[in-house]
């Protein structure tokens, strides 16, 4: 099995919101949001269309500028950056070949290039991308480059994913494997923030779950408390499929 | 004489016949005037793109106090008269100017000088512009790897070279078919700063037109053949999205 973190042992998490807010043209789009980040698992990030989950990503990736309040890691914000991917929801090919995208990261860190190219050629193998090496990375399929900007992501060994609807796109197969891989890199440490609209799949992957709703968390908790007995009636609408007023 | 509009047509063919009889007998005046003008154009090019390029890059990721003055200005120059930029030069360099004692003026090193400060503004707009459109793609993967400044750059500028290629060709085709600058500060002297272009200028003033249609020709076939050249090189990767 791949080798996914680097050093283990002292972790940028955890990660804390205090009454962040993000604005566009000086209009809140999102927060205060105060929300802690840490130990091991996978959070979720729920909520209606335009609620605010992408923006929490941002914010924590460093993404979207913070107006107000803070987003702080365990350590200074220049060692936590390296330490840290995002998959984004449409996904950013670079023009280059699929195995040079993926090695791209650990060139960034300094790695030798034929290293950093040897390394991501097995990571492409152990994602699927074997046969597609030397193809370039934007001709590839939409599940393809999910798979490839999951890779990229995570061959870093970062301490934490954040990931914005990686399956939005893609078909129950796509969907299982990537599964698959995030359940594989959670098992070898890497913390996973994750938004999705499929309820299926935040109840196979959650351990905790964030439910945003006009911009703020509206509720959080533990997934099974979450799931079995959400405690706001938007929650409850929410998990019963019906629209969210 | 009558001849409806056709005098001229005698000169352009023997003007064919006289570029095919300057080529294939190897013309040694002729190679000497053809180098030159590549060497001097294609210095220029290397010179301008190694500054051009990155300044491009470095303009669209940084954002500072007069950036978009100076986009527009750097734009506003695509469009400097070569007269000008040559008479420029040729004070600067001239005996009593400010670089009067670095004695370039009427050599190979002024003529260089001069077109690149011709082609210079041409390339780093077009790259600017290809660059900015890679970047509002790239912009949120780059800072998400933790790209330094100087990485971004060279993710840029390598993901972009095909489209900063054409910039660099275009810079080129300016460069090879200058006359009013080089001309200024070459002196279009024989053996020493004669190109192209000041020859067919100087053939022309003298009556010669066949001949200097021979060298128009001539010209015309060596960008043809140099853009060809890059491309064929370039497509070697046989890469064809990008
Ligand atoms: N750059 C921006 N300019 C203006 N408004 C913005 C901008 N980015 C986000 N917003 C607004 O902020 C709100 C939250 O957007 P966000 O993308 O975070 O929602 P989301 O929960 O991810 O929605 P979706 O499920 O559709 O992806 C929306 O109302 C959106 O219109
Ligand atoms: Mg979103």
């Amino acid at each position: 099995m791949l080798q996914t973190r680097l050093a283990p042992a002292d972790s940028i998490l955890p990660l804390t919101l205090t009454g962040a807010v993000a604005k566009v043209y000086g209009k809140t789009i999102a927060g205060p949001i105060d929300l802690q980040v840490t130990g091991h698992g996978t959070t979720i990030v729920l909520g209606p269309n335009g609620s605010g989950k992408t923006t929490l990503l941002r914010l924590m990736h460093g993404l979207q500028r913070v107006r107000k309040g803070s987003v702080t890691w365990a350590l200074p914000d220049t060692q936590a950056r390296l330490r840290q991917s995002y998959v984004f929801q449409s996904p950013i090919m670079m023009r280059r070949r699929v195995a040079d995208s993926i090695a791209y990261p650990l060139i960034l860190r300094g790695m030798p290039r034929k290293q950093a190219r040897a390394k991501a050629i097995e990571w492409a193998q152990e994602f699927g991308l074997g046969a597609a090496l030397d193809r370039p990375a934007p001709v590839l399929s939409g599940g393809e480059k999910q798979k490839l900007s999951l890779a990229r992501a995570l061959i870093s060994g970062p301490d934490i994913l954040f990931l914005d609807e990686p399956c939005a796109n893609l078909d129950g197969r796509a969907t299982r494997e990537i599964e698959t891989l995030l359940a594989r890199a959670q098992a070898g440490g890497t913390r996973i923030v994750m938004s999705t609209h499929d309820m299926g799949q935040a109840r196979r992957l959650a351990s905790e779950v964030v439910f945003m709703l006009g911009g703020k968390v509206h509720e959080t908790g533990p997934a099974q408390d979450f799931f079995n007995g959400p405690k706001t009636p938007q929650a409850v609408a929410f998990i019963n499929g019906d629209i969210v007023e | 004489m009558k001849c409806w509009g056709f005098c001229r047509m005698n000169e352009i063919t023997q003007g064919l016949y006289e570029a095919a009889r300057l080529i294939f007998s190897l013309d040694s005046d002729l190679l000497e005037i053809v180098g030159l003008s590549l060497r001097v154009t294609l210095t220029a090019v290397v010179i301008a793109s190694a500054i051009g390029l990155p300044l491009g890059a470095w303009l669209v990721i940084n954002r500072f106090r007069f950036r978009r003055a100076t986009i527009a200005v750097m734009n506003a120059l695509m469009g400097l008269p070569p007269v000008v930029v040559g008479l420029l030069v040729y004070m600067l360099l001239s005996r009593s100017g400010p670089f009067g004692v670095l004695d370039l003026l009427f050599t190979p090193t002024a003529m260089i000088i001069a077109q690149v400060i011709i082609i210079l503004p041409l390339i780093a707009s077009i790259s600017h512009q290809t660059i900015r459109d890679l970047w509002a793609e790239y912009h949120d993967l780059l800072i998400s790897l933790g790209a330094s400044r100087r990485q971004r750059i060279m993710a840029l500028l390598w993901d972009g070279r095909r489209a900063l290629l054409t910039a660099m060709l275009a810079g080129f085709g300016r460069g090879i078919g200058e006359v009013g600058a080089i001309m200024i500060v070459g002196g279009n002297i024989d053996h020493s700063t004669r190109v192209l272009t000041t020859a067919i200028s100087l053939e022309t003033g003298k009556g010669n037109f066949a001949f200097a249609m021979g060298l128009g020709f001539v010209l015309i076939g060596l960008a043809v053949a140099v853009n060809l050249l890059i491309h064929t090189l370039s497509r070697t990767e046989r890469a064809s999205v990008w």
